[in-house]
């Protein structure tokens, strides 16, 4: 089966309402919310591609971009 | 000449009416004295492919009409007094949101259930002003079967002209008795359609942005154009705004569409009018005993004549002032403690000339109670 | 076509709470078109008053917001005047309920093929935090301040005993459940009906110390499990998930077909 990497974990500020709900369950603490009370993704190394953030997020605001990895 | 010739109530009357308009949709609850509107239509609609449906109360039945209407159906329910009242808010929401429909009011006694089985022109100003915040609206109704079916094919080509509800407002007598009807031929009585947008895919489409005549071409729910509609004040894409300019503007526009047609909108009929020094104005069962009484005495000489009121809203305020600037006395003859006749004393010259001649007992008004009344108008004692 | 297509981008950031569980049960159900690749001209959305009402402005399908309480009496005249199109039609639990209550189990009984979703966040939000009839007891409401005594409805069980053919319940927490419950509730020919848990951290959280939105959603998962289940055995006083009525019964707009079919071959003959 093709291993799922991460590309990028997008998140809209603008529409982001700072909830904490995509820190809260995120698996490996990959999110934090910043300064401005916005989710921001601080390690993305540690990203496991589930995507739960992306359909948790009442705002609609995050999209997991990954990158389907064929040779493994 | 048309050969289909019937002997039939006035709700079978509008129920033909309304087939001959197109309707293609009904919903209603049952309610005396409308009840064979729906009942006819139960049965007619399906024989046209139209559909039929018995909600499970007044609300329902209105609101569905609004919904069947998006997808570009001609729709319609019928009702009376109390289930009026309860489609109060949704008959604002078709005039906030613009949507055609027609809604039947066979008027009994009220207030509450009132007197169901007997007659009564109660609901004048609830047609008017039942519905909360500032609208306008439009109101027909009819004495006789034959006006029954017209102004109920007129109520569906004015609400598609307009895009508005347009209220018939028929009474208990009118609903039951039998008389004759001519339904005319195909094409005898022009026909309405619903004007569509002529915009394609692809094309910015403002549902909400009146063209120059103060006309909205519409857009079929399931057709091309996705748009929202709701009953808050809303932009020309029909979504939700409390910018001031914006609910001004939609709230004059709402206003202004039926406000600046009383013209053509207004319908009536005269009746020993030319030369009359009295004139006594009416609408529905009453008028025919208005008619009646005219009739006998222009027979004996005496100057009277009627003038017959189909449309009620937007009030003809003018077309009255016109039609009465030479009455020596004005007789507003109606089964209700005086709607109509505030309207009439608001538009004519000399108001301490309006006299009402009512009934209020559920009973129909019959000539010799408006003679009565007349004759002390004249100064002829009782 | 990518989810955000199923959006009116213009209209966002949308005018929920922070944490509301509403715009997680609009993230579930954009995902659920998505993924029967419904093409959006085919779907009517019909929505009433209320915080849930406000979805309809959300998504890029044809949108009717409309009175307290009547979403499903418009949705029966879309429905029943142009049977081809799919109609969604969101509610919140006063909505659906309370008001709504009546024309709930009327549609449910008439199996008009329409998919009602209950947004059940036991609140009345956009008034600002009075209890709903979906609340039960023990809850503090503005309109309860000493809490609420009056007991709350099943929405599975009010809605299986109307007459819905299909029936399910799920929550803001388990999204993926969700859409594959929305899923199978839109696909399915007649009534259905999808209870979803939703979260007011504004109105309910707070008044009622079930702290904010993560917390609250950690009480959907804690506090409910799935039909079948070891741990809804072992405590039947979780809230099952699940579809609970799934049945193939005789369609509303298929049967009227039939009575056109009917009336018109007695018309020619």
């Amino acid at each position: 089966m093709a291993r799922q990497k991460l590309k990028e974990i997008l998140i809209n500020r603008d529409w982001c309402k700072g909830c904490g709900i995509c820190v809260h369950f995120c698996p490996t603490k990959v999110l934090e919310l910043d300064g401005k009370e916005k989710s921001t993704a601080v390690r993305p190394e540690d990203c496991i591609c589930c995507r739960m953030c992306e359909l948790r997020c009442p705002d609609l605001a995050i999209e997991v971009l990954i990158e389907e990895d064929g040779n493994e | 000449m048309s050969e289909n010739i019937r002997f039939i109530q006035g709700n079978e009357a509008c129920v033909e009416g309304a087939i001959y308009a197109g309707i293609d949709f009904f919903a209603g609850y049952p309610i005396t004295p409308s009840t064979e509107i729906a009942e006819h239509l139960a049965r007619r609609l399906p024989e046209t492919g139209g559909k039929f449906i018995q909600m499970e109360d007044e609300i329902a039945s209105m609101c569905a009409i609004i919904g069947a209407s998006l997808t570009g159906k001609k729709v319609m329910t019928a009702t009376s007094g109390p289930g009026f009242s309860l489609k109060q808010e949704a008959i604002g929401y078709a005039c906030m949101t613009e949507i055609p429909c027609v809604i039947a009011n066979v008027q009994r006694g009220g207030p509450s259930t009132g007197n169901p089985t007997h007659v009564s022109q109660g609901d004048i100003n609830q047609a008017r002003w039942g519905t909360h915040g500032d609208h306008s609206i439009i109101a027909l109704t009819a004495s006789n079967h034959q006006d029954v079916f017209n102004m109920t094919v007129d109520a569906f080509n004015m609400a598609e002209t307009y895009r508005t509800p347009v209220v018939l407002l028929f009474d208990e007598v009118v609903g039951h008795m039998r008389e004759k009807l001519v339904i005319p031929e195909e094409g005898e009585v022009e026909i309405v359609s619903r004007l569509r947008t002529s915009l394609g895919k692809g094309v910015d489409y403002h549902p909400y942005l009146p063209r120059e005549d103060g006309r909205l071409p519409m857009s079929d729910f399931g057709g091309e154009h996705k748009y929202n509609v709701t009953g808050l004040f809303h932009d020309m894409w029909g979504f939700p705004s409390n910018n001031p300019k914006t609910v001004n503007e939609l709230l004059r526009h709402l206003v202004d569409k039926i406000e600046n047609n009383v013209r053509s909108i207004t319908r009536y009929k005269e009746h020993f009018l030319e030369d009359a020094e009295y004139i006594m104005v009416s609408y529905g069962s009453s008028a025919r005993s208005a008619i009646h009484l005219a009739k006998n005495r222009r027979a004996k000489g005496e100057k009277i004549g009627v003038l017959e009121l189909q449309s009620i809203w937007p009030f003809p305020t003018e077309m009255v002032r016109e039609k009465c600037a030479n009455a020596k006395a004005v007789l507003v003859v109606e089964m209700n403690m005086g709607q109509v006749t505030a309207q009439v004393k608001a538009a004519v010259r000399k108001p301490n000339r309006v006299f009402l001649a009512n009934r209020i007992d559920g009973k129909l008004i019959t000539p010799a109670d408006i003679k009565r009344l007349l004759r002390v108008i004249q100064g002829r004692g009782v | 076509m990518a989810v955000k297509d199923y959006l009116r981008e213009r209209y966002f950031p949308h005018m929920w709470c922070p944490g509301c569980g509403h715009g997680t049960i609009l993230n579930s159900l954009i995902r659920a078109v998505e993924e029967l690749q419904l093409h959006k001209n085919e779907i009517v959305m019909v929505s009433g008053i209320g915080c849930s009402a406000r979805i309809s402005g959300y998504v890029d399908f044809h949108s009717l917001h409309t009175i307290h309480g009547r979403a499903l009496t418009f949705a029966t005249g879309v429905k029943l005047s142009q049977p081809r199109l799919k109609v969604l039609v969101p509610m919140g639990d006063g909505d659906a309920l309370a008001i709504g209550g009546n024309h709930f189990i009327h549609a449910a009984r008439r199996n008009i093929d329409i998919t009602a979703i209950v947004m059940n966040n036991r609140i009345y939000g956009m008034t600002g935090g009075q209890f709903s009839p979906l609340s039960g007891p023990g809850v503090k409401a503005t309109t309860a301040p000493f809490t609420t005594i009056d007991d709350n409805f099943d929405v599975v069980e009010l809605a299986t005993a109307a007459g819905a053919s299909f029936v399910a319940r799920s929550t803001a927490f388990h999204v993926k459940e969700t859409t594959e419950i929305l899923k199978k509730a839109i696909m399915h020919k007649g009534f259905s009906v999808v209870e979803l848990l939703s979260q007011c951290p504004t109105h309910y959280g707070r008044k009622n110390k079930e702290g904010d939105a993560a917390s609250m959603l950690d009480l959907q998962k804690s506090g409910t499990a799935k039909i079948g289940s070891k741990a809804l055995e072992k405590n039947p006083a979780l809230t099952p998930r699940g579809i609970f009525v799934d049945t193939d019964k005789p369609e509303y707009c298929e049967e009227y077909d039939k009575i056109i079919a009917h009336a018109t071959k007695e018309n020619i003959s």
